[in-house]
């Protein structure tokens, strides 16, 4: 649960919020405050994940701090959702191990992941330290041992997301909505990141600075995302549908979706970390705890190394580069449901709310 | 010893009205000084609470309905003021705010359809996407892209004029004096609503109880020195904008999440637990600005509005809670009122209220027979518990008390002449046009209308 000490500091700033309402048409945190007269946690875990902390309401607010009344939107909704992402990670043991120092235990992982993967690796065959140029990944690491880590790795992901989803639908009910409701909307407005550009403009950045950089980076992000996870299906089919196997030509359909998602997962990464450096410290949303700086380094690592492997997949270098291009992506999807990823998921949910409303 | 000014034109104040003047006077080749007296984060004066302004226009838009025709225009003017205006600024005011949404969105204002809650006002006043404090920082930052010097904790304490004619200015800028030179000067400070010592001179102990909505920062003292070197002074020092505010609100600075709309949802009473005026005389943002006044004139500067569950979500939530009770004693009892006169108050209009259709969006027929003041709208009975109470003070928005001006903004001294080099616009003007009463939105109108003549005319004049 959100601390009471939080709760009654939203719903101050929420009441002064709904009394004033000059902010109605910035984005879906206003319009959706002003279906409510009570502000509970659950009414601000669902706001929380609407607000993209861009700071229009903030500069805005004739009310903001120095004022006495010390209103501060995407502070407070930026705090709540830290809290409400530990809150709804399963198993919650996992949630802690990352709340501290989320930089560092990703990092601890990484290490771990890395020394068993070569360590295995080595014991199976001497492959991984000097490869022979045919680019045999199977040689170094054998194809059922991939599949078997991966895929039970990603079950696991999938259920602690799911479990987060679901924890996360319950708690940020307040009886107005039918579950599916506005799923269409809410996924249309999701992709295009509609609400950084919602008032015709883009959104502020900082104070009377409108650029849309935000909005493409997060785009090559997700879809740079969206395209490496393509290529990884893509190469599941041809291997076992087809029996085609890995490497694939420079030009064949895994290769391709790969390259241009591994350079969006370049840019990206990169490009939001650098307006991170940028933000107002005002808005709140400094990475306490490294996990938003730890999911964006390791989307920079896979696609790195991922591209590294590809240009480099007939030198002897193949074998490590794979041990750490798998142990990365083993690393990035292990801590998917307990860093900065989650958010997608929540806000998709929260914006079915909204549209359903 | 050099004589030559510091500046073309120095612009007093630092909120809609002054931000005009200052992009106007630059854009038409002047070197300008903005003298805002609040420190960056208060900056904007009273805009910094605006939402809106009035705007002329005659086929509807992206965000304005229908048409708003001059005349109509005049006419809601007229309606508020008792028929006494300075016609020709009025005019000017209401023909050049049709030309104004083009400028500011150009100097980098961004609009918004009408707020939930104030679609009446859809047709005839343009928001501001975000507020008035939204639009003053564009004005800033357009401003500083123009290269207008900006000063913030500016605290002017003299201004030099002789014969009418302004030399220079002494400021305090953040605690250090400073005397700054100009060819021309616009006044553009604002009323005198932040100065209580002024208040009480005008209103006698009233005053005391009265809460400022707005900065803290207009205390008047450009527009008193303007007047002690000789400037003609218009409008009567008791006239200003006033609302009913939550009297638990701060003292200064409180803007507009402090106003109540709940007033025609039920019956206002006094520290006695008597009706003193008709609370649904007309539809809200209509009379809302005639209750500022009423409830001065009541003992203790203080009233109470009471509703009922009926009415509990029909009106704009406020920040401040009500205070609940389950009977109508029980709530006189929790505020301090004399139980038995409340109890006594809603017992006969309870029993004066003739049946009819509520509705709240148009002037309806519930109304009451036989008290005074009758409730000519609105009226239901107060029946269905729980009962709630909000504390009612004067809020007071803007004085009228300002500086006689000319159509080009001059400032006319006693001897009627216009003075050589400076100029008024805004609040510090609005006396001109606003007599009494008030209408939605138009104080902006005329800071931004009157606030792009007086920078281009001192321009114009610095030029010369």
């Amino acid at each position: 649960m959100l601390p009471d000490n939080v709760v009654r500091h939203g719903q101050h700033v929420l009441t002064v919020c709904n009394a004033c309402r000059y902010c109605e048409q910035f984005c879906p945190v206003f319009p959706a405050l002003e279906k409510r007269r009570t502000f509970g946690a659950a009414d601000l875990t669902y706001l929380a994940s609407l607000c993209h902390n861009c700071g229009e309401c903030l500069y805005a607010c004739q009310f903001a701090p120095p004022h006495e009344f010390g209103i501060n939107v995407p502070s407070l909704l930026a705090e709540v959702r830290t809290r409400s992402y530990e809150e709804q990670a399963w198993p919650p043991v996992l949630g802690r191990a990352f709340r501290r120092d989320g930089f560092r235990a990703g990092l601890a992982a990484l290490a771990l992941v890395f020394s068993t993967l070569l360590l295995a690796t080595i014991a199976n065959g001497p492959a991984v330290v000097a490869s022979d140029g045919a680019a045999d990944f199977y040689g170094v690491i054998p194809h059922g041992v991939m599949v078997a880590t991966f895929g039970g790795v990603s079950m696991f992901v999938l259920i602690a997301l799911a479990v987060s989803g679901v924890r996360f639908w319950r708690g940020t009910d307040t009886g107005r909505t039918a579950p599916g409701a506005g799923i269409v909307p809410a996924v249309r407005d999701a992709l295009t990141l509609r609400h950084l550009h919602g008032s015709g403009r883009d959104c502020t950045s900082n104070l009377e600075v409108r650029m849309p950089w935000r909005r493409w980076f997060h785009h090559c992000t997700f879809y740079g995302f969206g395209l490496c996870f393509a290529s990884t299906t893509v190469a599941a089919i041809y291997h076992t549908v087809f029996g085609w196997h890995a490497p694939y030509a420079y030009s064949s359909l895994p290769v391709l979706l790969g390259a241009a998602g591994g350079f969006g997962l370049l840019v990206g990464p990169l490009g939001l970390a650098a307006l991170r450096q940028t933000r107002d410290p005002a808005l709140g949303e400094e990475d306490t705890r490294g996990l938003d700086s730890l999911f964006l380094a390791l989307l920079f690592l896979t696609s790195l190394t991922g591209l590294a492997l590809l240009v480099l997949r007939h030198s002897q270098a193949m074998g490590i580069l794979l041990v750490v291009h798998l142990a990365v992506v083993l690393v990035l999807l292990l801590t998917l449901p307990y860093g900065k990823f989650v958010h997608g998921l929540y806000r998709v949910l929260a914006l079915m709310r909204y549209h359903s409303e | 010893m050099n004589n030559s000014p510091d500046y073309d034109v120095a612009v007093i104040g630092g909120g809609n009205a002054a931000l005009c003047a200052a992009i106007s006077a630059r854009r038409a080749g002047a070197s300008v000084v903005v003298l805002e007296r609040a420190p960056y984060d208060f900056r904007g004066g009273n805009s910094r609470h605006t939402r809106n302004f009035r705007c002329l226009h005659t086929a509807p838009g992206q965000y304005l309905t229908g048409t708003y025709t001059e005349e109509e225009f005049l006419s809601d003017l007229r309606s508020v003021n008792g028929g006494e205006t300075d016609e020709s600024l009025a005019r000017i005011a209401i023909r050049h705010s049709a030309t104004c949404p083009e400028w500011m969105a150009r100097e980098g204002a961004r609009f918004q359809a009408a707020l939930h809650g104030t679609l009446q006002l859809g047709r005839t006043n343009l928001f501001f996407l975000g507020g008035g404090k939204a639009l003053m920082n564009s004005y800033y930052a357009s401003a500083e892209r123009l290269g207008v010097d900006v000063f913030y904790e500016a605290d002017v304490v003299d201004l030099r004029v002789t014969n009418g004619r302004f030399e220079s200015v002494d400021v305090q800028i953040s605690g250090r004096a400073r005397t700054i030179r100009a060819a021309a000067v616009v006044i553009a400070s604002g009323g005198f609503e932040a100065n209580l010592e002024w208040l009480r001179d005008a209103w006698g102990d009233v005053a005391d109880n009265f809460i400022v909505r707005g900065t803290p920062y207009n205390t008047g003292v450009p527009l008193k020195r303007m007047l002690e070197a000789g400037a003609q002074s218009i409008g009567d020092p008791r006239e200003c904008h006033a609302i009913a505010v939550d009297a638990r609100a701060p003292k200064f600075d409180g803007g507009i999440v402090t106003r109540l709309d709940c007033i025609p949802f039920g019956i206002v009473v006094n520290s006695h637990g008597d009706r003193f005026y008709d609370e649904g005389e007309d539809v809200w943002p209509k009379r809302y600005a005639i209750w500022g006044k009423l409830i001065a004139r009541q003992p203790g500067q203080i009233a109470y509005s009471i509703v009922d569950a009926k009415a509990a979500d029909k009106f704009m939530p406020s920040v401040f809670p009500p205070i609940v009770a389950n009977s109508v004693g029980e709530l006189a009892r929790l505020v301090t009122l004399p139980p038995e006169a409340v109890e006594a108050t809603v017992e006969t209009f309870n029993r004066a209220v003739r049946r009819g259709t509520i509705n709240l969006s148009a002037l309806d027929d519930c109304r009451t027979e036989g008290l005074t003041p009758d409730k000519t709208h609105w009226a239901q009975r107060l029946d269905t518990p729980p009962y709630w109470a909000y504390p009612l003070r004067p809020g007071i928005t803007f004085t009228y008390l300002g500086l006689k001006v000319d159509t080009h903004t001059r400032v006319l001294m006693s001897d009627g002449q216009p003075a050589a080099n400076v100029y008024a616009a805004g609040e510090v003007m609005a006396g001109n046009i606003l007599v009494k009463g008030y209408l939605a939105g138009f104080g902006m109108t005329i800071g931004a209308v009157f606030g792009r003549i007086a920078g281009e005319e001192a321009a114009r004049h610095a030029a010369r």
